[in-house]
């Protein structure tokens, strides 16, 4: 035992099975990539603060020489005297982010946990048939859906959009990926203690498949609120805030200061809940795993 | 957890149909709350996605232009595809060209920069995380590779390479049809780090920490070795998505192409087969010659899928 403990202590620093030399190849690595990487997100949001001449100078300058707040400004005036008042765009993006995002994590964990974790009539088909429809190309199935969701009459209304997120198959397919390593002895003990189903997934599967939900809001969150309505929704006042934005960038090339405020808005708020949803799967490094 | 039923009866007169039917019942009856459980999903599953995908199957056999009833014409658009289809042939080839190169070389750099990652501290891995992900998440990606390949001297590679003397005069990057796949090639394993990526780090999370420690007793000595017998094996699940995300997005590559080397592209040189069905779906208005390309492209993603979860079985051992 003694021997085993000294032999653990000469390592390098206080972490195990690395050396100095390997930390700083691979660090230098991740920085050389990590430069090249973040080139787009460092582009927007100086883009954001230059001024007009800057903006339209070619070949582009990264950075900002003369920082302004100007862009903001415009946006600001521009977005005060628009048809439907801009707080009922705000509200549909939040209704529809908010409301899809936690209505589509629930619902496809809900579905993943006794997907991944029992077996019975029709469970493996149906796994099958989940993985298979993530890989049939969304190019053409575009008619098929509108024509489905024009017959349950829910274009031009929230559901055309918040519905087919619930039915999303790649969050279905991450959570069963993650509920699948958790231990059965965690759930048979559990249910020796009286837990039905329900309670088995509140209270054992969802806290310890945390990484993998967290992840899901982020991918949902992206792409909620980034949607425009496309052809399901016509009405002014149900169309979310990216819409409203995107027909003022449309309006050329005198807008182009303006463009540059709404691509850093547009970036600025996933990218928050990008962060904060990282730093939580993260933080469960401390806890140390899943183990029996 | 599955049990045998216990509803069996002894009734030898029943036909065993009727046996089997009966105990399928009770299965079925056991495990209600499961199908509550899943059945709001189901259902979404089945109206948004499932449906749509086969009517799509059953449009590739026949004629339709949306504007009139499709009427069917059995596998005439398969035939036409594979036999008559020159352009076709040529996003065959590109596709399986970008797949086979970005599929396992974008499934490695997203393991391996999720693990380098994994080892620093907690802010640091948070900030590498966002700028790893920044290409996916801030929808100007191509603008910087539309500066680099840029064909006039202002470009960044035409003016550098001119500057060293590599080059007399600029390239036409984005033009020229000996490029044009290889620069697709690069800016989608640029933009690789999307799903997979953050799955990977979400399942480091999970991995046991004990199990390092028990790891470095019985005689693992250096961070490769811990890699192979004990992170990867504990990351299968994890694994197993990441592959089939792989497959998904390098075998339909489309978007990368069109905004880079323009839609039609010259000489159809970055012509993919997404590109293809988007063509005959969206402008030319062929759904069904679009559905036939759909279904094929499918097929193929399954046969891809069935090889690599064999290779994966070999992890760890």
């Amino acid at each position: 035992m003694m021997a085993k403990e000294k032999r653990l202590e000469v390592r390098y620093g206080t972490r195990l099975n690395r050396s100095l030399a390997g930390d700083i190849i691979l660090f230098s690595f991740l920085a050389l990539l990590g430069s090249f990487s973040a080139w787009p997100m460092a582009f927007v949001i100086n883009n954001a603060f230059k001024p007009l001449n800057e903006i339209l100078l070619f070949p582009p300058r990264l950075f900002v020489r003369n920082p302004t707040l100007s862009n903001f400004r415009d946006l600001v005036s521009l977005m005060s005297n628009s048809w439907v008042p801009l707080s009922r765009y705000v509200f549909n993006t939040l209704f529809i982010t908010c409301l899809g995002t936690a209505g589509s994590v629930f619902i496809s964990s809900l579905a993943a946990f006794p997907l991944a974790k029992f077996r019975f009539p029709g469970s493996g088909i149906i796994s099958k048939m989940i993985v298979y429809s993530l890989m049939f190309s969304a190019a053409v199935t575009g008619i098929p859906s509108y024509i489905i969701i024009s017959r349950l009459g829910l274009l031009d209304s929230y559901g055309a959009i918040l519905l087919p997120t619930f039915g999303t198959t790649l969050g279905l397919y991450l959570m069963q990926n993650f509920m699948g390593q958790v231990p059965n002895e965690l759930i048979e003990s559990a249910r020796m203690d009286g837990a039905g189903d329900f309670r088995v997934y509140w209270s054992i599967m969802m806290p310890l498949a945390r990484p993998a939900w967290l992840t899901l809001v982020i991918l949902q969150f992206q792409g909620l609120w980034g949607t425009t309505g496309g052809t399901y929704i016509y009405s002014e006042k149900l169309k979310p805030l990216s819409y409203a934005l995107s027909q003022i960038v449309d309006s050329g090339v005198a807008r182009t200061g303006v463009a540059a405020a709404v691509a850093l808005f547009m970036l600025i708020v996933p990218l928050t809940v990008f962060v904060i949803s990282q730093s939580n799967v993260m933080e469960t490094m401390a806890t140390s795993g899943i183990k029996e | 957890m599955s049990m045998a039923s216990k509803g069996q009866q002894n009734r030898p007169s029943e036909a065993r149909l009727r046996e089997k039917l009966h105990i399928l019942w009770n299965e079925i009856n056991r495990n209600k709350v499961k199908y509550v459980m899943i059945a709001p999903f189901m259902i979404s599953f089945f109206l948004f996605v499932f449906l749509p995908a086969l009517s799509s199957i059953i449009l590739s056999f026949t004629n339709f232009n949306m504007l009139q009833r499709p009427d069917f014409i059995g596998y005439q658009n398969y035939a036409k595809l594979l036999l008559h289809d020159e352009v076709f042939a040529i996003a065959i080839r590109n596709t399986l060209l970008i797949a086979f190169i970005t599929g396992p070389l974008s499934y490695l750099l997203c393991f391996i920069l999720a693990w380098l990652i994994n080892e620093l501290s907690r802010p640091l891995r948070v900030l590498l995380t966002v700028v790893f992900y920044a290409p996916s998440i801030s929808g100007n990606a191509y603008l910087i590779w539309k500066l680099i390949f840029s064909s006039d001297v202002y470009g960044y590679a035409n003016s550098k390479l001119i500057d060293w003397g590599f080059l007399q005069e600029p390239v036409l990057w984005l033009q020229d049809p000996q490029y044009i796949i290889w620069i697709i090639i690069l800016v989608q394993l640029w933009l690789s780090l999307g799903v997979s990526f953050l799955a990977f780090i979400a399942g480091l999370q999970n991995v046991d920490r004990t199990l390092y420690e028990a790891g470095a007793i019985d005689g693992v000595r250096n961070r490769w070795q811990e890699l192979w017998y004990i992170t990867l094996p504990s990351m299968k699940p994890q694994l197993l998505f990441g592959a089939v995300m792989q497959i998904t997005s390098s075998f339909s590559v489309g978007e990368v192409s069109m905004q880079l080397a323009g839609f039609p592209s010259v000489a159809y040189a970055g012509r993919t087969v997404l590109t293809h069905l988007i063509d005959y779906g969206t402008i030319r208005f062929e759904m069904g010659y679009a559905s036939a390309t759909a279904t094929l492209l499918f097929l193929s993603m399954i046969f891809a899928n069935l090889v690599i979860q064999q290779l994966l079985r070999k992890v760890g051992q």
